[in-house]
């Protein structure tokens, strides 16, 4: 029978079904063990939001809680990845990316290609990233595409559960390092999740919901959003289809092409700030191979290129909203 | 009168549906209907197919639009004589309550799981008297195959579908993927659930492991239906076969699909998806690779057993769409003595395509 499963839980059960199919795959990071041994809940607490709950007990020697510094284990776990291992690092949010740049940007994605294609660096980097915490500027950002631009790093940001089972257990299967992004406002959200272990390819647009008038192409957070916004438009007699990216790199082009090919319209939303983001790489990508097919300018919704507010009400204008995304959607409909 | 109103709901096809889609009404405002017309098109996650009345009247007023999503047993429309008035029609739908349905009922028939030799196999059973009747799936399928099937089969006797080793919800780890695992499994289940004699209905390879299990096991046999099945000649779409094995993405496998129904709108991306579901389990790409080269080698069928069945002496049925284009419909004339039939305008998935045809000539062996 379907089992309902929210995304947070698909993560530790993606986690540990790797870990006990293969005893390589370990996982590093700041309280990611937390505690073990205390009494009640508190044991083995498993990261910030508990993501990793209880693996330590099921797998004590492939989890290690490390000091406070990103640099020494993500440089640690890319260095093991090359000896043989399949490290996960988890780096508690994606906004720490900085202290740890030069190992992912500068060792990890280079590897293969400076050591002509001898070594492989199959590590998972795991991080929490997206706004609506209340986490304010430093724990709130949508950084995918400063990964995005490296070549050499596979970014993942998945819009649900199921897909975020499939496409966590292809990341630690796959031979390249690969940025694992998860939306925290979607750590709660549920759907069927299969008790088995499975992986999505990684360059598989999904197509979550079909329409004629207008194309939508989104990823993460912005998915749902979407979704929201195409049933209000639906009212309105405007019948949106929407695409999750679900990965960024690589990226599923042929499905947006072929969408606005049909639909003739294109609004990108992302939750990034609006310079040089994945709606911009959309956008010219489209402008660039399907032009003729546009009968209308290409719309973006984004964030405002500010850091992420604090204050609770302006934090709620900085996300596009569905009632954002449906208005981006009207402006490019009535153009 | 009000009893003369009989309200047209929002169909239950399989355990998983909760909602569907009008995606388009057949008929009219007023026209009259009866029993077996086509009346609507209903699209859920898993399939889209056409409703039939079950009732007949004049269709009074067509309460759900196009195009839109109710809920499972949600009025649809209302038939009615023409003697109801239109203000009768109207308090009706105005005071319309979806029908309660006693919580068990609605948690209702559910999968059940048996731990076999052959592994760990999943089935769905109805209630009903008499002998009962094994449903049989074909390759890469699952019984959600008798979706619109098993329920209306099990108003005449007990039904059970299974997921055959290596399918749907069933174990992926499969010694030896071959015909006899999927007989011994067929059999071990009957064993399970104290079935001493059956009537096996088998689909495309289904069909093959229905027919070869009567034929080991011929005292256990009511009647064997075989739909579009293997094991009757050794054509097959060799492209059909390969590509549902090598698909990994929505892109690839859509198409492919296509050649399962005479009808190829039936193939809608999330029915695609569904499937894309099943592939990516682990174990089940190894486990299709090895059954389909151990049944369909060479872009041929590498067992046929025919010879076997004409030693039987169980009633045997043949049914086949007449435009299937996966195994040949000539097929259907493989074996002398067997009651054929051949229907037309439908494909591969015939029971889906031409379910009540199906149902009915089904029913006719019990």
């Amino acid at each position: 029978m379907a089992r309902i499963l929210s995304m947070k839980d698909a993560i530790n059960e993606a986690i540990d079904q790797e870990m006990t199919r293969d005893k390589t795959v370990i996982m590093m990071g700041e309280d990611i063990v937390g505690g073990a041994g205390t009494a009640g809940d508190d044991d083995a607490w498993g990261g910030v939001l508990g993501v990793t709950k209880g693996l330590y007990h099921k797998h004590p020697e492939q989890m290690i809680d490390t000091p406070l510094s990103e640099s020494a284990y993500v440089g640690a776990a890319i260095g093991a990845a090359t000896c043989g291992l399949r490290p996960i690092a988890e780096l508690m949010f994606i906004d720490f990316l900085g202290v740890c740049m030069d190992q992912i940007y500068n060792q990890a994605a280079k590897f293969r290609y400076m050591f002509g294609g001898k070594v492989e660096t199959p590590v998972v980097i795991r991080a929490m990233c997206g706004a609506g915490f209340r986490a304010a500027a430093q724990h709130s950002q949508m950084l995918a595409p400063i990964l995005t631009h490296i070549p050499g790093l596979k970014v993942v940001c998945p819009s649900n559960a199921y897909d975020t089972k499939g496409l966590l257990i292809q990341a630690i299967r796959d031979n390249d390092p690969v940025i694992f992004l998860e939306h925290k406002n979607l750590y709660g959200s549920e759907c069927d999740v299969p008790e088995e272990p499975y992986a999505i390819p990684f360059g598989e647009a999904n197509i979550v919901r079909e329409g004629r008038d207008l194309t939508i192409v989104a990823y993460g957070l912005m998915v749902p959003n979407s979704l929201s916004a195409a049933e209000v438009l639906k009212k309105e007699g405007i019948d949106v289809e929407v695409i999750d990216l679900r990965t960024l790199s690589p990226i599923d082009m042929d499905a947006v092409i072929e969408s606005v090919e049909k639909t003739g319209r294109l609004v990108c939303v992302d939750e990034a700030n609006p310079r040089c983001s994945i709606a911009t790489d959309i956008s010219a990508t489209v402008a660039r191979d399907a032009f003729k097919a546009l009968k209308a300018p290409i719309g973006m919704v984004t964030a405002p290129h500010s850091p992420v507010p604090f204050s609770p009400s302006l934090e709620d204008i900085y996300i596009p909203s569905p009632e954002r995304i449906a208005a981006g959607v009207r402006k490019i409909i009535e153009a | 009168m009000t009893d003369q109103i009989i309200p047209i709901l929002m169909p239950k096809w399989g355990l998983s549906m909760s909602e569907g889609t009008l995606a388009a009404w057949h008929v009219e405002e007023g026209t009259e209907i009866s029993p077996g017309d086509e009346i609507m098109d209903v699209e859920t996650d898993k399939i889209a197919n056409v409703v039939e009345a079950a009732d007949g009247g004049f269709l009074r007023r067509r309460v759900g639009m196009d195009g839109e999503v109710y809920p499972v047993r949600a009025l649809l429309g209302v038939l009615a004589s023409a003697s109801v008035s239109d203000a009768e029609i109207d308090a009706y739908i105005d005071t319309f309550k979806m029908p309660e349905v006693a919580e068990e009922e609605d948690a209702g028939p559910s999968y059940e799981f048996a731990e076999l030799s052959a592994g760990r196999i999943r089935y769905t059973e109805r209630s009903g008297e008499g002998t009962p009747v094994v449903l049989i799936h074909g390759f890469g399928g699952d019984l959600d195959n008798w979706l619109f099937n098993i329920d209306a089969l099990s108003e005449s006797a007990p039904v059970y579908a299974l997921d055959l080793p290596g399918h749907g919800q069933s174990s992926k780890a499969v010694d030896n993927p071959g015909l006899a695992t999927l007989v011994s499994a067929v059999t071990q289940l009957m064993d399970h659930l104290s079935i001493d004699k059956a009537h096996l209905v088998g689909h495309s390879m289904g069909g093959l492991v229905a027919g070869q299990t009567a034929i080991e096991n011929p005292s256990r046999i009511a009647s064997i239906t075989l739909i579009g099945s293997a094991g009757l000649g050794s054509e097959i779409n060799a492209d059909y076969i390969g590509g549902f094995v090598s698909s990994v993405s929505n892109r690839q496998l859509k198409p492919i699909l296509k050649s399962l129904f005479a009808d190829e709108s039936l193939v809608s991306r999330s029915m695609v998806d569904e499937l894309l579901k099943y592939k990516r389990l682990d174990g089940v790409q190894a486990f299709l690779e090895a059954l389909q080269t151990s049944l369909f080698s060479n872009g041929k069928q590498s067992i046929t057993i025919e010879a076997g069945l004409s030693t039987l002496d169980c009633p045997t049925q043949i049914i086949w769409g007449a435009k299937d284009a996966v195994i040949p419909s000539s097929h259907a004339n493989a074996l002398s003595g067997a009651e054929v039939t051949i229907i037309d305008g439908a494909g591969h998935m015939v029971q889906m395509e031409e379910a009540s045809r199906v149902n009915e000539l089904i029913n006719k062996q019990f």
